[in-house]
């Protein structure tokens, strides 16, 4: 795909946002931006440093806390409360990120999950949290004191902008030298230390910043659900991140975006069948790791490079048909980035 | 002897003993999960459904088929040992070439779909299963008045948790296993069929799950979710003892339970994240845990 193509999608994906509340339930795509940037923020830590941690819940549910707690009771703006919520929740990334970093694989995992459960009892207990009511009523407010939220047009606009800011620092986080070192650090770990980089401190960084955006993505949710509670801290939501991002494709910048669509259109759809989402998200699980680990984005991407490798490879059988092309530079063998 | 430590000795030695039965099932799932750990080099997510799977069975068994505790104490354990082999040679078998997470995201799924159907046919509520008549009633020791049942599920806990450790420690099957989590390759190369082991130690290991379950089943009330955040908790003490030793993953089991038994004494509003403050303590101080190894 030319530069040009690439920025034509880009434009209609962003026009498509920009009207998408016209034709769907500006709720539902709330709801999806929400948990996008959520799986997107999960993503920077899971596709691109190769940490799996099953705690997210934590950061995603205290900010949600800590805005709707900043809001509701202090009467902060809602700015200042998504920021408080921001701040609270790579606060908590350090903390859990300082202990956890101190194992590897599936430990690092297991002590995610541990930890985010004793936050969830923290939640539980604690009075300022509601215990199993939780916060309801969170009042939207008013954006910078002037912008009422409290219209479900306007407030789309608003997690619209917030999803994009946060996807652009991922983005821009993905393609710097940080980024690449994150992806040699999921590589080869022992390599990445043999280069001399203190694979600790960047591991520790991409962790609070994937703890940061995932606090963001809480505390907007719950500004517009107007409401925090038990289910953002439980572990279900720690294992629905993983799921959106394993099945939009780990490691790819827009797969999250569609696990979470999917994800959030399978919770909706058959929300009146209770159980059933559970199992049909365990289904899913199964289904990815046996027969589609790269998820939807990453094997679309595979699909059209191995399309493109073919088309040289039958550019190059005719003679003079791959005039265009700078000489010496053999294409690699169809078969080759099926492996990668 | 009218108070121990500020506080009546029926509340202390009460709590203890909640805390030597949770102890329990911390241990003997934790020890399915270490060994299941050493040869397939998957943390099974699903323990913890499988140990709900367990009760389950025992229930069901009692009320289709009309067949008691005793039996349900063998026969739950094996169904679901049997179901574990069917997983292992559908499932798993697949994954041992790949990164250890897949492992840990397939048993995740699975974990959630056994849940998810369990609640789907039977609810959140909770389903009664009644003790066993023979071990209805209590003794009073004096101190205190320790239940029959209570006392049975510490015997048959320790009983279970040192029989294994015997059969891996002392006897042949034992030492080709210890081997096969050293170096499968070679002890294949004796003439070992190493796979077929794989299946059977998965096998064992969740039918240990089902035995903890069958166990619980009188005590807490058969319920899809029991498993779910029990997990959690053993994954903990799994990262507290290392899964480097047998006896290293009982002896963290007993020593938390009776920890967090205590803390429901002198600082209730702990006892649900001592255990998660013990870890990350261990973290810092010892990251390979209390009998892991370093490596």
């Amino acid at each position: 795909m030319s530069q040009l193509n690439r920025n034509i999608i880009y434009g209609i994906l962003l026009a498509g946002l920009l009207v998408a509340p016209l034709l769907f339930y500006p709720i539902f795509l709330m709801k999806v931006l929400c948990f996008a940037l959520f799986a997107c923020a999960f993503n920077l830590l899971l596709g691109f440093t190769g940490l799996l941690s099953f705690g997210h819940a934590a950061f995603f549910g205290m900010s949600a806390y800590v805005t709707a707690h900043a809001v509701k009771v202090w009467g902060l703006p809602p700015e200042i409360g998504i920021l408080a919520g921001m701040v609270v929740g790579a606060g908590l990334g350090l903390v859990v990120g300082l202990i956890a970093i101190r194992r590897q694989g599936i430990y690092f995992a297991m002590i995610t999950l541990a930890l985010a459960q004793m936050v969830f009892f923290f939640a539980l207990q604690a009075p300022f949290t509601g215990g199993e009511d939780g916060l309801q009523a969170v009042p939207r407010g008013h954006l910078f004191g002037f912008i009422s939220l409290a219209n479900n047009t306007a407030m789309y606009y608003f997690v619209l902008a917030v999803f994009l800011i946060g996807f652009l620092l991922i983005w821009r986080v993905v393609h710097s030298p940080f980024g690449q070192v994150l992806k040699a650090i999921r590589e080869n770990e022992q390599r990445a230390i043999s280069l001399g980089y203190k694979v600790d401190q960047y591991k520790l960084t991409a962790f609070v910043m994937s703890a940061a955006l995932s606090g963001l993505a809480g505390s907007t949710k719950s500004l517009v659900f107007q409401l925090a509670s038990l289910t953002d801290v439980h572990w279900h939501m720690s294992g629905e991140v993983v799921l959106m991002t394993l099945l939009g494709g780990m490691g790819t910048l827009f797969g999250p975006v569609v696990g979470a669509l999917l994800v959030v259109s399978i919770q909706n759809y058959f929300a009146t069948f209770g159980a059933f989402v559970t199992i049909i998200q365990g289904v899913i699980f199964v289904a990815c790791v046996l027969m589609f680990r790269r998820g939807i984005v990453g094997e679309f991407n595979a699909f059209i490079s191995r399309r493109r490798n073919q088309k040289r490879e039958a550019e190059k059988a005719v003679p003079g048909g791959h005039a265009d092309k700078p000489a010496g530079r053999t294409p690699p063998s169809a078969g080759a980035p099926e492996t990668a | 002897m009218a108070e121990l430590l500020g506080f009546p000795p029926q509340v202390l030695f009460g709590q203890l003993l909640l805390g030597l039965i949770n102890g329990a099932f911390y241990a003997i799932l934790s020890l399915g999960l270490a060994l299941i750990f050493g040869l397939l080099n998957i943390i099974n997510f699903a323990h913890g459904a499988q140990y709900m799977m367990g009760a389950f069975f025992a229930y069901l068994l009692l009320n289709i088929l009309g067949i008691g505790y005793w039996p349900a104490l063998i026969l739950a354990p094996l169904l679901v040992g049997v179901t574990g082999i069917i997983i292992e040679r559908l499932f798993l078998s697949r994954l041992y070439k790949l990164d250890h997470l897949y492992g840990l995201l397939l048993t995740f799924g699975l974990a959630l779909i056994l849940e998810g159907v369990f609640r789907h046919l039977y609810g959140v509520s909770g389903l009664p299963y009644a003790q066993p008549a023979a071990l209805q009633g209590g003794q009073n020791l004096g101190f205190m008045y320790l239940p029959n049942y209570r006392a049975w599920v510490v015997v048959a806990s320790v009983a279970v948790c040192l029989g294994t450790w015997l059969l891996i420690e002392k006897t042949k099957l034992g030492a080709y296993l210890r081997a096969a989590t050293e170096n499968p390759t070679l002890v294949q190369a004796f003439g070992i069929n190493v796979p077929v082991m794989i299946t059977l130690t998965y096998g064992f290991g969740v039918a240990l799950a089902g035995f903890a379950g069958v166990l619980a089943a009188p005590i807490y009330s058969v319920n899809p979710l029991m498993g779910s955040n029990l997990i959690i908790i053993v994954f903990a003490v799994v990262v507290i003892g290392g899964m480097g030793s047998i006896m290293g993953a009982v002896l963290t089991g007993f020593g938390l339970g009776i920890i967090e038994g205590l803390t429901k004494v002198f600082y209730p509003e702990a006892s649900s994240t001592v255990i998660f403050v013990i870890m990350a303590i261990v973290l810092l101080i010892k990251p390979a845990g209390l009998f892991g190894k370093a490596h």
